[in-house]
């Protein structure tokens, strides 16, 4: 099989379901809970993404001590939510994540 | 907010994800070279391709040789969550032509859209903000495809001598919970990101990553569900 026609194939596979909506957009009418579905993209698609980097280590779920990433992960949680600040975040989460694989 | 404002906004935005994404891609040119895919070949699937994830994927299909047809159903199970991101942002570029579009769709990775999305939602649709407020998703998408270059050409070049377990990868999700957690401004935001994180966990055995869009759809209906019995 020629590796270059696969990677052609879905590159163009990945474009169109990129482009979908961006291309649908205008040219049909969407239901009305599909509009109201689309403010929950972000959180519900991020956290997604997200929760499983936190809480599985090498697909088990770990919620001992012996997670780090999880203790880091909510100290992160905690200051997102009360300082609102992408790098306060970051730099919290480094320095927990350090701190507890050192104890 | 002119262009390039707009512009520098969203690269600002994507680059502490840029510090989680590059060790992705420095293993990516490690394992893709190690499938059998010739350096070049490896370097182009980067911008051909464009997405981290599925790319591991097909490094892993080309090494067990198999068949095409499958390995792009795949890759598109894969994807298929990008066309959420599709969606969310599809209203906001409405009025853009037809070139920004297809641009704005190939740059339309899961970090782009992260570090974009926030900025693009503050944006009052129709004010004189939004006439630039593409730049923002270009800046981004940008920021990141220049950077997942730099980072594959170095696991080409380098691969095997770069220090990959420095720990970096933990700023990718990281960078998500400072995006996330300040957007969390109602009970149905809430209970949708709680529902998608349950449910991301509970089917992260499923395979190609299905179980991350079946969670996410999860969390949507669950918010949605919670918007529609208020009204």
């Amino acid at each position: 099989m020629n590796i270059w026609w696969l990677m052609v194939a879905c590159g163009v596979i990945t474009f169109c379901i990129r482009y979908s909506f961006i291309a649908a957009e205008g040219h049909y009418q969407p239901p009305t809970w599909f509009r109201r579905l689309l403010p929950f993209v972000p959180i519900a698609a991020l956290t997604a993404l997200t929760a499983p980097e936190l809480l599985l280590v090498q697909g088990e779920m770990m919620l001992g001590a012996d997670n780090p990433r999880l203790w880091a992960g909510l100290v992160a949680i905690a200051v997102a939510a009360k300082w609102r600040n992408a790098l306060l975040t970051i730099g919290a989460g480094f320095l927990a994540l350090f701190a507890i694989q050192r104890i | 907010m002119n262009r390039s404002q707009a512009f520098s906004l969203g690269l600002r935005s994507v680059m502490p994800i840029l510090l989680g994404v590059a060790p992705f891609g420095v293993i990516y040119g490690v394992v893709a070279l190690q499938s059998g895919i010739q350096p070049l070949a490896a370097m182009a699937m980067s911008s051909i391709v464009f997405a981290g994830s599925a790319q591991f994927l097909l490094a892993q299909l080309v090494a067990a040789g198999a068949p095409l047809l499958l390995s792009a159903g795949a890759v598109s199970l894969v994807n298929l969550r990008h066309a959420l991101y599709s969606a969310s942002v599809a209203p906001m570029l409405a009025h853009l032509p037809r070139r920004w579009k297809i641009l704005l769709a190939y740059l339309l990775t899961d970090e782009a859209y992260a570090a974009a999305i926030p900025h693009l939602m503050a944006v009052k649709p129709n004010s004189p903000q939004s006439t630039h407020a593409h730049w923002i998703l270009f800046g981004s998408g940008f920021g990141l495809w220049a950077g997942w270059q730099v980072a594959t050409l170095a696991g080409v070049l380098a691969g095997a001598q770069l220090p990959s377990n420095l720990g970096l990868e933990f700023a990718l999700p990281l960078t998500f919970i400072a995006i996330v957690v300040p957007m969390i401004e109602s009970r149905a935001l809430l209970a949708s990101a709680l529902v998608a994180a349950a449910a991301a966990v509970a089917l992260a055995a499923l395979p190609y990553k299905m179980g991350l869009f079946l969670a996410a759809l999860a969390g949507l209906a669950v918010g949605t569900a919670l918007t529609a019995r208020r009204r």
